[in-house]
């Protein structure tokens, strides 16, 4: 269900709409060509290297390194209520990179490019409907743990 | 190849224009073209319309505007790559001319953006980035290119006023355009003072949503060569693309389009950077004016913020770049904004750019971007 994924969804009908529940578990998954082996984070379904478009899931450690990040004041419609909130790019230690919000467990003053990171799968709790998503946390941090705290 | 010239230029007044639609706004650009290029408008056998749809109620976009200007019954089709749909409608005209399709055409970038809320205008513009995987996090325009700002900072050193002295530079010149939604000068105190948009952009590193339209009329060379004024002319015609996703680019401190777009213009021109003399590139944030200056290789690569800091960039500069006030100044109705751009190089080229004027301005450049480099194009115009 990738209608799950995202604050807002924009795009609820994916081939991997499985990357939404995977998240709703506490994984993170990347995927990988059965064909030719080839990962890739975000996740597709089609290869870009040899166009199969056979591939399964593959679950990535989350490990991350902090390439560029920016604290939005300006939001567009849908995240007003949320900001300012600050976004980083981060490099996946397996392949390919994901955007997302910094948790509490990294207060703006401590950002810093080439910092490590935590890729944590997140619940918006405080919303009835189910909606999911990731945030850049200090490693170590757990789902669980964040989970309830 | 044959050679396709510019002959005719026509500029509106760019700005909160809540007194015209948008095709009213390409009356204004088209009929000032065809006056300055002295043709009867039946010759026209063809036109293209630069513009970003999403922005207008009016759906089709050039039926309306062709009806309006009178141009039923040729043939008009509109072209999209964002806030690069103006470069693309005149490399779509050039190339329909080389064809042989057709012989002179009017191309029109217009675009009515104010009708928009600023949060609508956050949310659709942030949507050029990739929807399935950013979009989701609340991305916006200006946070992508300051992704790209943080990145050239920590790479290379490039300082806040760095930034901040791209803004001045072309609200000075900004002062001095008639056309341009901002005509007066700024500080970096003042610009300082400004309310944050996106770390570190404050509203001054910000261009202003406007509405507007430019037009340029393209012929022939044998049209082309008889025009009442001058041709200036297209010999330099590059674009290329690079990745939706900011998260496919290996690099955050540059656009890829850009470089090779511009290799492309300058290898079909028999040029380098050097050999331009003015240029308009596509500043739609301060950092995008720096990027531009390494990515068309006015300077090396890490080297655009001491290009700003040393005033290289000025008219009295080694590269005058966006002597007409930028994106920045003149407000950027995205649709117009390439064909805007290529008006004011004909006009420096042509020597009709008045207080603006560079000296020894033979060959120009536009650099028009659309996205955060997903499409660029790179156009070298000379006159003979």
């Amino acid at each position: 269900m990738f209608k799950w994924f995202g604050k807002v969804n924009f795009s609820p009908y994916t081939k991997v709409t499985d990357f939404a529940n995977h998240l709703k578990d506490g994984r993170l998954m990347g995927s990988r060509c059965r064909q030719c082996g080839a990962e890739s984070f975000p996740p597709r379904a089609d290869c870009s290297q040899c166009l199969s478009g056979d591939f399964e899931f593959k679950e990535f450690s989350g490990q991350a390194t902090l390439v560029t990040y920016t604290t939005i004041h300006a939001a567009p419609t849908g995240f007003e209520d949320v900001a300012p909130y600050t976004i980083g790019v981060v490099d996946l230690k397996e392949t390919g990179r994901l955007l997302a919000w910094f948790g509490e467990t990294i207060p703006d003053d401590e950002i810093k490019i080439g910092m490590p990171l935590q890729v944590v799968p997140r619940i918006f709790e405080e919303l009835e409907e189910i909606k999911v998503y990731y945030s850049l946390e200090k490693p170590g941090t757990t789902w669980s743990v964040s989970k309830s705290s | 190849m044959a050679r396709v010239g510019i002959i005719g230029i026509g500029h509106g007044e760019f700005g909160r224009r809540s007194d015209a639609t948008v095709q009213e706004l390409a009356f204004e650009a088209y009929r000032e073209a065809i006056q300055d290029a002295q043709i009867d408008p039946k010759d026209i056998d063809g036109s293209v319309i630069g513009s970003v749809p999403e922005y207008h109620k009016q759906r089709s976009l050039p039926g309306v505007v062709q009806e309006y200007l009178g141009l039923n019954p040729v043939p008009t089709w509109l072209t999209e790559v964002a806030c690069a749909s103006g470069s693309a409608a005149i490399r779509t005209a050039w190339m329909g001319i080389q064809s042989g399709a057709h012989r002179l055409m009017a191309v029109i970038g217009c675009q009515k953006m104010t009708e928009l809320s600023t949060p609508e205008i956050l949310a659709l513009m942030g949507r050029v980035g990739e929807v399935q995987w950013e979009s989701v996090f609340g991305t916006t325009f200006p946070a992508y290119y300051a992704l790209f700002a943080k990145s050239h900072m920590h790479q290379y050193g490039t300082t806040r006023e760095q930034l901040l002295q791209v803004a001045v530079k072309n609200h000075f010149y900004g002062a001095r355009n008639p056309n341009a939604l901002f005509q007066k000068e700024i500080t970096i105190e003042k610009a300082l003072e400004s309310d944050p948009v996106s770390d570190p952009f404050q509203v001054y590193d910000c261009c202003a949503n406007a509405d507007g339209a430019a037009c340029v009329i393209l012929a022939s060379e044998d049209i082309a060569k008889k025009s009442s004024k001058p041709a200036v002319w297209l010999d330099g015609m590059g674009c290329a693309t690079a990745s939706m996703s900011v998260l496919r680019r290996p690099s955050l401190t540059g656009l890829p389009s850009a470089e090779d777009a511009s290799r492309i213009a300058y290898e079909m021109a028999g040029i380098g950077p050097k050999d331009i003399k003015v240029a308009e590139v596509h500043d739609c944030f301060t950092i995008a004016e720096i990027m531009a200056y390494e990515d068309l290789g006015f300077c090396e690569r890490g080297a655009g913020g001491r290009f700003i800091e040393e005033k290289q960039s000025y008219a009295e500069g080694q590269t005058p770049v966006n002597i007409d006030g930028g994106l920045k100044a003149k407000g950027h109705p995205i649709g117009a904004t390439g064909v805007s751009m290529t008006v004011e190089i004909v006009k420096q080229l042509r020597g009709e750019a008045g207080q603006r004027q560079v000296k020894n301005a033979d060959t120009g450049l536009t650099h028009n971007v659309g996205g955060i480099g997903q499409y660029c194009f790179v156009h070298v115009l000379r006159r003979d």
